[in-house]
């Protein structure tokens, strides 16, 4: 095959669709902004990606659902998909919801034996199944391959397992022999490139079916923010990769640099990198770097020796900057001749170098490489001046200068990646911290046991893949559980203040985690951490500042798109009232129905939510025969089944309820109940929310509340309003006592799921009582079980404290009108919950455009306009809405105090 | 996992000649003209919803007249025979409030459908006869939304695709299908959900049927409901290894020609065809005669496109006759063979390399 024909057949998979990736995108996803999001893919296959790369690995992002949503948009657009997607993802939950919503033949991106031979298959099972090709990881229960021998030997075992054992076609098998980042100044990282290309080569060789591909980007990890540098490695790179044979890259399609087109000096510095051809190689490009970054007047350094005229301190400062090593002595020791004490020199000169580091990286003005050359240069003056501090020491009197302060670092179980935490680890260390450093995949236990035995002073935690960050709260709640108050330290590229401050911290009360944003802030963090001094009001300082950045996170999660209720109000759900006559109820006021039949009750049982009770996800009556847990729900049930019946025929419980009806009419959202006709005497005033949530005004939908449902006044309609509560759990403690051992917690639970589930069907028995005959709107209707439990009836009996009408404190007016707890024997806890709990209350509507919904979150000015109709305090309001708050009242409160 | 004994015999069958499948059944139901009672029988007589048209139930209450079309075609020379269930699963049962009849339809189609090609196979002992299970697409579609407003929405998904598929396979199995045949898919994803479905029943049962696929082509655009072209469509099914692909329903053999040819081309597999009597008329009746059928069918067989042929909408027992006769004189399309290449698919196909 020609290099030209390996150029054509080279597969690009656009990786713009990536919240990894791509800022963008990910700011589309995060706010709900599919239609946007579709556009950046609808550029990728216009820009000539022949797959698209979908990854929605995001910490705070829910990827599952986020995948599944945006693969079936694309599914709508013919001119998206038409390609096929890669399905990419660190998770396997994510990439099987992928899998479930694409009907071509999709890549999986990606499995890898990282947990062993057991995971591997099963996964590979499941690909072959859903029909797709995959994409497998050169890595193993050791850890991702570097070298050449790793990575041939790793897919060469894959290869054998997936084809041999799970029948897996050679041609669907996409290996990924890992691009790591070159040129970073580490020397293990300069044969990163030459050990992919040459891995791809034998790995062709061996299995000449299978493709190579591979996430380009790394590769240039280095050079961030000097676009054209990071092009012409990738264009090198590839060019010489593809001629060893790897077929398939994700590239951003839209910005491939052509080998010719490179500066022939370019070039071949990035050849050198890529190839490992010299030993400075790495230096090399990084001097010539800001040539080719395309800025007007920066010119490629000479050797300037000027820098050499001036003071020692602005000399060693210069060094540390530009990482040279050269003068590093000398100069040091002409700082230690001039300052009273060696530590002065690290404290004074050396530290204030550091900082103009720090300060540059944090700018994005220099590259983590250079950072790591300066840490070097640090740590060489310190070597410098370790013989003078142990000789002050002995002389002084100490027996050695102690570390500042001792730092266990790891990188979290199940991720691999490594250089952030190395480069904080050299860094610390220079700065005269001992460090700790437990390597790669280290699982919490570990960590822990390490931290306790060395005494550390701080744990720092890196990660770069997604699942870290759950690791990373989990490790964090195991230090919470071990009773550690040491600061918790987390950097890595997934990492953010955000996720650190909402998820991660609240999983560690007693200390206090800390995010760093990266290498050049840790020894500030660190150093403000172990001061005497400092610790405490620093600490003061994140915390505040975290409980900012968490509200701001839930107002930002929750504020989303809210109208004002005036708005919402002139947008209530309309009924022609002119168009209908309410049914008059057979009797007005409430009447109680004590010791009602509970033979009668059983047909009306709902048998879904009973499984649910006890963890058994799926629909009655599928769910026994349902795969994975119809054994145990068809035992459950017989069993259950066999307790109902001795509870109906011995009447364990006594079923017992009232039902009342009122002329009523609405005004604004509240509805006035009257004691009858003519409606002059108001009796009480229920109160209901209404829906604020901004929606499509193109999709026409109301924002309702219940009172909707009810003639306004102004119409003249004598319209009507049905209450009831029912309970069947009288009697259910005692004869539970009576009837079931102790010991026997299975018939227990059981037997108060089951009266749970008989006070539904009462609470349904009875509305179909009341339709059919107590109020009498609809005489003639005839449904069945499953169509009752559809609730395909006509009007609702919606329950004060659920979606519909999410404030509890309404029974009160409920139980007061109908005499609730002497006529049905239910009361109300001072939370407006019924006893006993098998209980249910609810109005009745009876028009037929009445319908269930939700509230949702309310605003503050519904919330002051309801506190005002109930005569409570915007506090007391805001206690009873709290759960259905837009806002968070606390800091609204605050920020009016401040 | 051991093959059933039958799939031997079956591929044996195959490798000699073309082999022929049924017709419509709908069609044949139609002639006789059955009332809302004679769906019901005796045993749904009191049931709550109207159950006229539900055509798969009539295996539960009118075994006999599909005992009857099954001989009737078996008798015109079909090889394969179809269950009466295309829409025996629990989707589509829904709307008939018979759910949970799902796993005794299929259970007793494949056993009515059984008894008619065991006792034929009996009679023609160099003929044998095989009994395809057949699971049709569902009245939902998990690739599109019905809501055109809201295109990230779907009214099902591929777990309760493939939980419906599943109860119906193990009933046709159960009721001794020789082969699954998975047909009429407008969209690829639930097909692919009954295929998942298929081979977990399989994994389960520890038995392996041969596994036909039948997609349907809605019209000139030469594109599934869902979109896919038809080699697309191969690309998705084809991690099934099945025993044949092909397409059935929708457009007529003149007008199906050109997808069958794609077919043929790309797929190491049979490749099966089985379309309507033509065009339906104004008055939604299919009018291609038998002769005519079987003559625009001829050419297929003299170009070598075609393993197994039959019909569809609008067929009859004397179609499918005139069909076996012209097969009778070519021999079946010999299987390709496919570079092995990474093939994958969106709406279109995608070849690596």
């Amino acid at each position: 095959m020609t290099t030209t024909n390996a150029a054509q057949s080279f597969i690009n998979v656009g990786e713009r669709t990536n919240v990894t990736g791509s800022a963008k995108f990910r700011k589309l996803i995060e706010q709900g902004d599919y239609q946007a999001a579709l556009t950046v893919a609808r550029q990728q296959v216009e820009a000539g990606a022949q797959i698209i790369d979908v990854n929605m690995d995001e910490g705070l992002l829910d990827s599952e659902k986020a995948m599944s949503i945006f693969l079936n948009m694309i599914a709508s657009e013919p001119d998206i998909s038409r390609v096929p997607v890669m399905i990419d993802s660190s998770k396997w939950s994510v990439i099987e919801a992928g899998l479930k919503c694409v009907q071509g033949k999709a890549i999986v991106n990606s499995i890898s034996m990282k947990e062993g031979e057991g995971p591997f298959l099963e996964q590979a099972r499941k690909v072959l199944r859903y029909g797709a090709a995959v994409v497998v990881m050169a890595f193993d229960e050791q850890g991702q391959a570097d070298t050449i021998e790793r990575k041939v030997s790793i897919c060469e075992r894959a290869y054998k397992l997936l084809t041999g054992k799970v029948g897996f076609p050679p041609e669907d098998i996409i290996f990924d022999p890992n691009i790591f980042a070159v040129a970073t100044g580490i020397e293990e990282h300069n044969g990163y490139g030459l050990a992919f290309i040459e891995a791809t080569r034998q790995i062709k060789e061996k299995f000449p079916l299978v493709h190579i591909s591979g996430g380009v980007s790394n590769l240039s990890f280095s050079f961030r923010g000097n676009e054209p540098v990071r092009e012409s490695m990738h264009a090198v790179f590839l060019y010489h990769a593809i001629k060893a044979g790897m077929d398939m890259g994700i590239v951003n399609a839209g910005q491939l640099a052509l080998y010719d087109d490179i500066p022939a000096d370019l070039r071949e510095l990035c050849e050198d990198v890529i190839l490992n051809r010299r030993d400075d190689a790495t230096d090399r490009l990084l001097e010539a770097a800001p040539r080719f970054k395309g800025e007007s007047g920066v010119k490629a350094k000479e050797k300037d020796l000027t820098w050499r005229e001036k003071s020692v301190e602005d000399r060693l400062t210069h060094a540390l900057v530009h990482g040279i090593t050269e003068y590093i002595e000398a100069d040091t020791e002409e700082a230690r001749q001039k300052l009273p004490k060696p530590l002065h020199v690290i404290e004074g000169p050396l530290m204030a170098g550091m900082n103009v580091v720090g300060d540059l990286f944090g700018a994005g003005k220099m590259f983590l490489p250079q950072v790591v050359k300066s840490a070097r240069v640090m740590k060489q003056a310190v070597a410098y001046l370790q013989p003078f501090l142990e000789e002050e020491k002995r002389a002084s009197g100490l027996v050695e200068m102690p570390p500042k302060g001792r730092i266990l670092m790891a990188t979290v179980k199940g991720d691999v990646h490594d250089i952030g935490k190395n480069i904080v680890g050299v860094v610390l260390q220079c700065n005269n911290y001992d460090v700790i450093d437990l390597g790669v995949m280290v699982p919490a236990a570990k960590i822990l046991e390490t931290a306790k035995r060395e005494k550390v002073d701080i744990i720092g935690l890196s990660g770069l893949i997604t699942p870290s960050l759950d690791e990373m709260c989990f490790v964090a709640a195991e230090m919470e559980r071990e009773g550690f108050s040491c600061p918790l330290l987390i950097g890595g590229a997934t990492t953010s203040k955000v996720h650190t401050a909402v998820k991660i911290n609240p999983n560690y009360n007693r200390g206090q985690a800390v995010y760093v944003l990266d290498a050049s802030r840790a020894v500030g963090v660190v150093s403000n951490l172990l001061s005497d001094t400092e610790r405490t009001p620093y600490i003061d300082g994140i915390k505040a500042e975290y409980t900012k950045v968490r509200a701001a996170h839930l107002a930002n999660e929750q504020r989303k798109q809210r109208i004002t209720i005036a708005s919402a109000r002139a947008n209530k759900f309309a009924i022609d009232w002119k168009a209908y006559t309410p049914a008059k109820p057979s009797f007005l006021g409430p009447r109680a129905f004590s010791n009602f039949d509970l033979a009668s009750l059983v047909p009306y049982i709902d048998w879904t939510p009973f499984f649910q009770t006890w963890e058994l996800s799926g629909r009655y009556p599928q769910i026994l025969s349902d795969n994975k847990v119809g054994t145990e729900a068809k035992k459950l049930f017989d069993d259950a089944q066999a307790l109902l019946r001795r509870m109906v025929a011995e009447k364990w419980v006594t079923a017992n309820g009232v039902v009342g009806f009122w002329p009523a009419n609405s005004v604004g959202d509240d509805i006035e109940i009257y004691s009858g006709e003519p409606r002059h005497t108001k009796v009480a005033t229920l109160h209901t929310l209404r829906q604020q949530i901004a929606r499509d005004p193109s999709r026409d939908r109301a924002h309702t509340a219940l009172a909707d449902f009810i003639a306004p006044k102004e119409t003249g309609v004598a319209d009507y309003i049905g209450g009831f509560a029912v309970t069947t759990g009288i009697g259910e403690d005692e004869a539970i006592e009576k009837h079931i051992a102790k010991t026997d917690d299975y018939n227990r639970i059981m037997a108060k799921a089951l009266c749970d589930r008989l006070a539904e069907a009462f609470a349904e028995a009875m509305h179909a009582k009341v339709r059919r005959e107590l109020w009498g709107y609809a005489k003639s209707e005839k449904l069945s079980n499953d169509e009752m439990i559809l609730e395909k009836y006509q009007g609702i009996r919606p329950a004060p404290g659920y979606p519909a009408q999410p404030d509890h404190t309404e029974k009160a007016a409920l139980w007061k009108l109908m005499d609730v707890r002497d006529k049905a024997g239910i009361s109300l806890t001072e939370s407006y919950a019924m006893w006993p709990g098998a209980a249910v209350s609810g109005l009745y509507f009876a028009h037929p455009d009445s319908h269930y919904f939700g509230v949702g979150k309310v605003e503050r000015d519904q919330a002051e306009d309801y506190a005002m109709r109930k005569g409570w305090s915007i506090q007391e309001c805001e206690r009873w809405l709290a759960p259905v708050l837009n806002y968070d009242p606390v800091s609204l409160n605050q920020d009016k105090v401040a | 996992m051991t093959r059933i004994p039958s799939a031997a015999i079956l591929e044996k069958a195959a490798n000699e000649r073309i082999l022929i499948i049924d017709g419509a059944m709908g069609t044949m139901i139609q002639q006789h003209k059955l009332g809302e009672s004679h769906y019901r029988g005796l045993r749904f007589e009191d049931h709550s919803k109207d159950v006229k048209g539900n055509n798969d139930l009539l295996v539960l209450t009118q075994p006999e007249i599909i005992e009857e079309i099954h001989g009737k075609y078996l008798r015109a020379g079909a090889d394969l025979i179809e269950t009466n269930t295309f829409n025996a699963q629990r989707i589509s049962m829904a709307d008939y409030h018979m759910e949970d009849l799902s796993y005794e339809i299929n259970l007793e189609a494949a056993r009515i459908a059984k008894r008619a090609a065991s006792k034929w196979s009996a009679q023609t002992p160099d003929k044998p006869r095989f009994v395809c299970g057949a699971v049709g697409p569902t009245n939902r579609t998990a690739s599109i939304s019905p809501d055109v407003n809201n295109p990230g929405f779907r009214n099902v998904n591929f777990d309760e695709l493939r939980e419906a598929y599943k109860e119906q396979v193990r009933g046709l199995m159960d009721g001794g299908s020789d082969i699954i045949l998975i047909e009429t898919i407008f969209d690829t994803l639930n097909a692919k959900a009954a295929g998942y479905a298929t081979l977990d029943v399989f994994d389960e049962k520890g038995v392996e049927l041969p596994v036909m696929i039948s997609g349907t082509i809605t019209d000139r655009s030469g594109r599934t409901l869902s979109g896919q072209t038809a080699e697309a469509f191969w690309y998705s099914m084809r991690h099934l290894r099945p025993f044949s692909i092909g397409l059935n329903c929708a457009l007529g053999a003149e007008l199906m020609r050109p997808y069958i040819a794609e077919l043929a081309h790309v797929a190491d597999a049979r490749i099966s065809a089985y379309p309507n009597a033509g065009l339906p008329n104004e008055m939604g009746e299919y009018d291609e005669s038998p002769h005519e059928m079987a003559c625009k069918v001829d050419p297929w067989f003299a170009d070598g496109l075609i393993n197994i042929a039959g019909g569809c909408c609008g067929s009859t027992p004397d179609h499918i006759a005139h069909i076996a006769s012209h097969a009778k004189k070519y021999k079946p399309r010999v299987l390709p063979v496919i570079e092995p290449r990474m093939r994958l698919s969106g709406l279109e196909p995608f070849v690596a390399g």
